[in-house]
């Protein structure tokens, strides 16, 4: 077993266990924070698979950012939730049943890929030379994409405000 | 040399399931965004490996706007959260009842 395949199992089953742990906490809190070390793990898979500004991206933006909204957002309203039964078995069902057709049907598509065990071969993008290639050819999504942060930034806006009282309407 | 494609794509499709278990299982509004967000996590896990496979730029290119379009989903999603809590002061989709009364 070559270095990159032990790095990759490594780092699959941090992301595999830390997004697990995250989504049975009853903690709101912990669960954020598992899941940052998930977003770690991703962002040391996109090192390895040659994606080094995405990697520093994901860091920034996903653990940085998002999860730290998160967390601000859970202490700001002092959410305790001691009544919420985990995973209630009416919800359980058909969230399990879906899951494990989806993994079945998806693991029968992989097995039956011819493509499925092409080895990767390992290769770099260096920053520079993605993001000529970002403005090259999709500079009308980048337009797109901030604009569409714009939009989220003002419809935050709105929403945030107090809301109006009831009878005031 | 190399991890095969079809390992990369069987973790994507794992941490997908996750999240989709947690989206639909959860009975809190933040875990279900949680949620939203971990399976946003495993496609850009795919298209960055699809990248890799293929030599192509596209895939990270994706990625980008995956992140970009995550973001505004989570300030815009919050942001309701926020406002269904001091509308209803809970966070639990059941209470959402208003009509019903």
């Amino acid at each position: 077993m070559t270095l990159f395949n032990s790095l990759f199992f490594a780092i699959a089953a941090l992301i595999v266990a830390s997004t697990g742990l995250a989504i049975t906490r009853r903690n709101l809190v912990h669960a954020v924070i598992y899941l940052i070390f998930g977003f770690f793990g991703s962002a040391l898979l996109f090192y390895l698979f040659g994606a080094p500004f995405l990697a520093a991206l994901m860091v920034i933006i996903y653990a940085g950012a998002i999860m730290i909204l998160f967390l601000f957002i859970i202490m700001m309203l002092r959410v305790e939730s001691p009544e919420e039964r985990l995973f209630p078995a009416r919800q359980l069902w058909p969230a399990v049943l879906s899951a494990a057709a989806y993994v079945v049907i998806g693991g029968l598509l992989l097995v039956n890929d011819p493509s499925a065990g092409v080895v990767l071969a390992a290769a770099r993008t260096e920053p520079a030379e993605f993001g000529t290639y970002i403005f090259q050819s999709s500079w009308l999504a980048v337009e797109i994409a901030s604009l569409l942060l714009l939009v989220a930034l003002i419809g935050a806006l709105l929403v945030g405000k107090r809301p109006v009282k009831e009878g005031e309407e | 040399m190399g991890v095969p494609f079809g390992y990369v794509l069987a973790l994507a499709g794992i941490v997908i399931a996750l999240g989709m278990i947690c989206a639909t299982a959860r009975r809190n509004l933040i875990m279900i965004l949680l949620g939203v967000e971990v399976m946003l996590n495993g496609a850009s896990i795919a298209f960055i490996a699809a990248a890799l496979r293929w030599q192509q730029l596209e895939g990270q290119a994706f990625v980008l706007f995956i992140i970009a379009i995550a973001a505004a989903e989570v300030s815009l999603g919050l942001a309701l959260i926020v406002y269904l809590y001091h509308r209803t002061g809970s966070l639990d989709p059941e209470h959402y009842n208003m009509l019903k009364k």
